[in-house]
């Protein structure tokens, strides 16, 4: 991606060719208001301005997006940064999915809210590479000097004639160009895209049901799978029956299959049919036998019961400023306190499935919602043993992934089995697998100390986090005697001045599939870290805020955001009787954002009242794109604070399905009022993830000041907080 | 294999499948019409929302039997060109972010608004229950269905 390799190289592709049949994310928005998934033109010869930019001689243009849409705005965000400086509108560009082919470089995943934080410079200057090769080749036709030429709506003008030529005239001869090294970007005073709140051109389609999603993909002659696994995740395969199964109407095979998830490949027994639902059938009456292997002693309860014991051991240092143990022996005031979060799922609404078909021995063409399509392409080559050129993805559509489309668990099983039987395989989990299965977003427990002294400042803080690894389950060759410090995140980042801050890590195996989930370990430990903040604030008899205030690095998005949020919430308003407010915030390699949480006693429990969130950006590309994701985290991590969890009993998964696994839903959900800080400038921060980890803990927070229960375990009841 | 005559959008079709096959599975993998979703099965989360002679209902729990002579709406019969008020209130405040739930949510929007074109932040959320949006777009459909109303 870094690279602009193959600029220049003039390129005569069929548009077919570059498409296969047609499964794409392409849209043509040229007319507003009637988007249509574009149908394959043959639009005779093309040009390739750089790979990223394809121009038609008869004008029409693509900009190849490479970071798939999970519902962030990647398929408007990530274009505009190229439309931008192409000087064209994306009203009036096609844009399409790329699916992991290697000229489009390495970076063609999304998590850590990166897309644009990653590309926001280098896919500028993409776009004004194109530019500027473009500008050229149309000063080389007039024989004018390039000085007079500029870039207007997809076409250059000669400003001293007021000549013009469209893109599509230029394309040729630009692309035969040496492309510029230095391009020049436009000031972002002159930006026409970036920093609006553009519309994003994938919400037609899916106002009207005509995006594609995975699980919408069909391919002649495709049969389907449902796929049976053991009740207790990874147990073997001892022996199975199918002779009912394969009694049933429309199933026409039962094969063995492997889910390869992480370090891990566990059993399972496809039932494939010429319908879905015949396949559900059939896997209905499949009779298997597991060995269990010890698996089935798993119980969530004495697991927890071991972590709570576990808080008291001493753990691996991952921070140590100043000296913490010094500093706390000694301290006037002592204050302890153990936090508990529970297992949670990731639960998109598209549940997991792959279309594949082999096309050749040697070539598979893979359609299906990811997270990571570079990933997905190479580990689908090297388990298959072909070239990565050979493996045709076809990136569609995700509809939620939340992390839980990082992984390519329930891609292989289909290639495989789309091998096996030499048809094109669709394969789709129940609800059921896709909670039972998991992976799952880990536990934390935090152990927190903090000392004060005889002036009441808080002078020493510890927080030792005592959890399972998400690593130790994707990755060989897990080392338990070094610090994870995926499990720490950010637990030494907070900008308070507290003089003397440890932090440790102290593991405890669990092995099931874990994964990361939308903002990680931050979703658990923010919750740890600021309530345990709040805590102390009382302990040292000050208000929440003005305690955090205090305690902030003068200048830092800390203080910024806090301040900021304070006026937005008319923090020093009082409130009515019931009511109580709460403050949080955390900042992580994602972003920064902080909440103030109203909440108000009712019956038993509380209810909310209002929620303002404040989200520092540094540059923000679409504003309400950043509005809509902050507003959609505090959902997501209101169900993680009050819903259910996972939990297993003789190591199966409790839960199976929104029954018992429930979202929150809208009568649950007020409105989120959110304030974007953007100084403008060369950082920008991502905005799909900071919005969640600091929600639980002001809501807590906001319990404590309404009720005066703390609350240092989640999830709680909302209905009845004791 | 019984056959089974169904009205889809006012257009009739006629599929030979199993009886017990949810109308979801037949809308979706029987007659191609993929905007009606799958997320659960069991009615809880309303990705599969459809109209059954006007009345939203979770198409992956009613079997085909069921459903034969009766009048099918899905979200491919709300407009021709995406300009029923409540699409347009859907984009104008840019509501999905995935998308998936969208077609489910804009179904039940669509069916209250035929029921009540000036419904309160309640009434939303009393129709809106049976919808779940994992990305959280709760508050903007509260916006977009006030806004729809005012469109009709
Ligand atoms: S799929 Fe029908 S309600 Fe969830
Ligand atoms: S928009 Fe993603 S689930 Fe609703």
């Amino acid at each position: 991606m870094q690279q602009l390799s193959g600029l220049g190289r003039r390129k005569f592709l069929q548009l077919a060719g570059l498409t296969g049949t047609g499964f794409f994310l392409g849209l043509n928005t040229g007319c507003k208001g009637s988007p249509e998934v574009a149908a394959v033109s043959d639009p005779g010869k093309l040009f390739e301005i750089t790979p990223y930019i394809n121009i038609e001689s008869n004008g029409v243009i693509t900009i190849f997006n490479t970071k798939p849409e999970v519902g962030q705005g990647t398929f408007q965000s990530v274009p505009a940064l190229i439309a931008e400086e192409l000087e064209v509108s994306l009203d009036h560009v096609n844009i399409r999915q790329t699916g992991g082919e290697s000229r489009f470089g390495e970076s063609q995943g999304v998590g850590g809210s990166s897309s644009v934080r990653g590309e926001y410079f280098t896919l500028r200057k993409v776009g004004a590479t194109a530019r500027e090769m473009l500008t050229t080749a149309a000063a080389v036709q007039w024989k004018v000097p390039v000085e007079e030429c500029y870039a207007e709506n997809a076409f250059i003008i000669h400003k001293p004639s007021g000549k013009k030529l469209s893109y599509g005239e230029l394309a040729d001869a630009a692309s035969k160009l040496t492309p510029p090294k230095e391009p020049k970007l436009k000031d972002p005073k002159d930006f026409k895209i970036l920093g609006k709140s553009g519309g994003r051109p994938d919400v037609p389609l899916k106002s009207s049901g005509k995006a594609l999603f995975g699980i919408d993909v069909t391919v002649p002659g495709m049969m389907y799978a449902s796929i049976e696994r053991s009740p207790v995740i990874g147990s073997k395969l001892k022996k199975f029956d199918d002779a009912e199964a394969r009694k049933t109407k429309g199933v026409i095979d039962v094969l063995l299959c492997e889910r390869l998830v992480g370090i891990w490949r566990h059993d399972g027994v496809a039932v494939i049919a010429d319908n879905y639902w015949a396949a559900l059938q059939g896997r209905k009456k499949l009779k298997a036998d597991w060995d269990h292997q010890g698996r089935e002693k798993l119980n969530s309860k004495d697991y927890e019961a071991g972590l709570r014991k576990l808080a008291s051991k001493k753990g691996i240092t991952d921070h140590n400023s100043g000296s913490f143990e010094q500093e706390y022996n000694n301290a006037h005031q002592k204050l302890e306190a153990l936090y508990e979060t529970p297992l949670v799922s990731h639960s998109p609404i598209e549940p997991m499935n792959c279309v594949a078909r082999w096309n050749s021995p040697e070539e598979v063409e893979i359609w299906t919602s990811t997270q990571i399509p570079g990933d997905l392409v190479k580990t689908v080559a090297k388990e298959n043993n072909i070239p990565e050129a050979n493996v045709k993805l076809h990136t569609m559509f995700n509809g939620g992934g939340f992390g839980r489309r990082l992984i390519t668990d329930y891609v292989h099983d289909v290639v495989a089995l789309a091998k096996k039987t030499g048809k094109p395989i669709k394969a789709i989990w129940t609800r059921e697998d896709d909670t039972k299965l998991g992976p799952f977003r880990p536990m934390t427990y935090s152990a927190m100390k903090a000392g004060f002294n005889a002036a009441g400042e808080p002078v020493a803080l510890e927080h030792k986090v005592i959890s399972p690894s998400i690593d130790a389950g994707l990755y060989p060759g897990f080392d338990p005697k070094k610090v994870d410090k995926t499990m720490m995140e950010a637990t030494a980042e907070q900008k308070y001045e507290i003089p003397n801050l440890h932090t440790s890590f102290v593991y405890s195996p669990l092995e099931i599939p874990l994964l990361y989930w939308r903002a990680v370990t931050s979703t658990t430990l923010a919750f740890s870290h600021e309530c345990f903040l709040d805590e102390m604030a009382y302990t040292a008899k000050k208000d929440p805020m003005e305690f955090r205030l205090g305690l902030a690095k003068k200048g830092t998005s800390l203080e910024k955001i806090l301040t900021k949020l304070k006026e937005v919430s008319a923090w020093d308003e009082p409130l009515p009787a019931g009511h109580g407010r709460g403050v949080a915030q955390y900042e992580f390699f994602a972003g920064h954002c902080g909440y103030v949480v109203e909440v108000s006693k009712k019956d038993k429990g509380i209810q909310l009242e209002k929620i303002f969130a404040v989200i520092d950006m540094g540059t923000v590309v679409n504003p309400d794109t950043v509005k809509a994701q902050v507003e959609g985290a505090a959902v997501m991590a209101l169900t993680a604070a009050i819903k259910g969890g996972i939990t297993f009993e003789n190591g199966q998964t409790v839960q199976s399905n929104f029954h018992d696994n429930p979202l929150v839903r809208i009568n649950e959900m007020p409105d989120v009022s959110v304030t974007i800080l953007a100084d403008g400038g060369e950082v920008i921060k991502g905005a799909g993830e900071p919005g969640l980890p600091p929600f639980a803990p002001a809501l807590c927070n906001a319990v404590f000041a309404a009720t005066g229960t703390r609350i240092r375990r989640l999830p709680f009841d909302i209905n009845n907080v004791g | 294999m019984p056959s089974y005559k169904l009205n889809i959008n006012d257009k009739d079709y006629t599929v030979d499948v199993d009886e017990t096959m949810p109308v979801l599975w037949v809308i979706r993998d029987f007659v191609g019409l993929t905007g009606t979703k799958f997320g659960c099965g069991i009615a809880q989360c309303g990705a599969c929302t459809i109209h059954l002679d006007g009345t939203p209902t979770r198409s992956c729990s009613i079997p085909v039997s069921a459903v034969a002579d009766r009048k099918i709406r899905t979200i491919e019969g709300v407009s021709e060109n995406v300009d029923h008020a409540v699409q347009k209130a859907w984009i104008e405040l840019q509501v999905p972010q995935c998308g998936y739930c969208q077609s489910g949510q804009i179904m039940s929007a669509v069916a209250l608004l035929e029921k009540n074109p000036k419904p309160t932040d309640a009434d939303i959320d009393g129709a809106m229950q049976g919808n779940l949006c994992r990305c959280g777009t709760y508050q903007r459909i509260r916006k977009a269905i006030h806004r729809a109303s005012e469109l009709i």
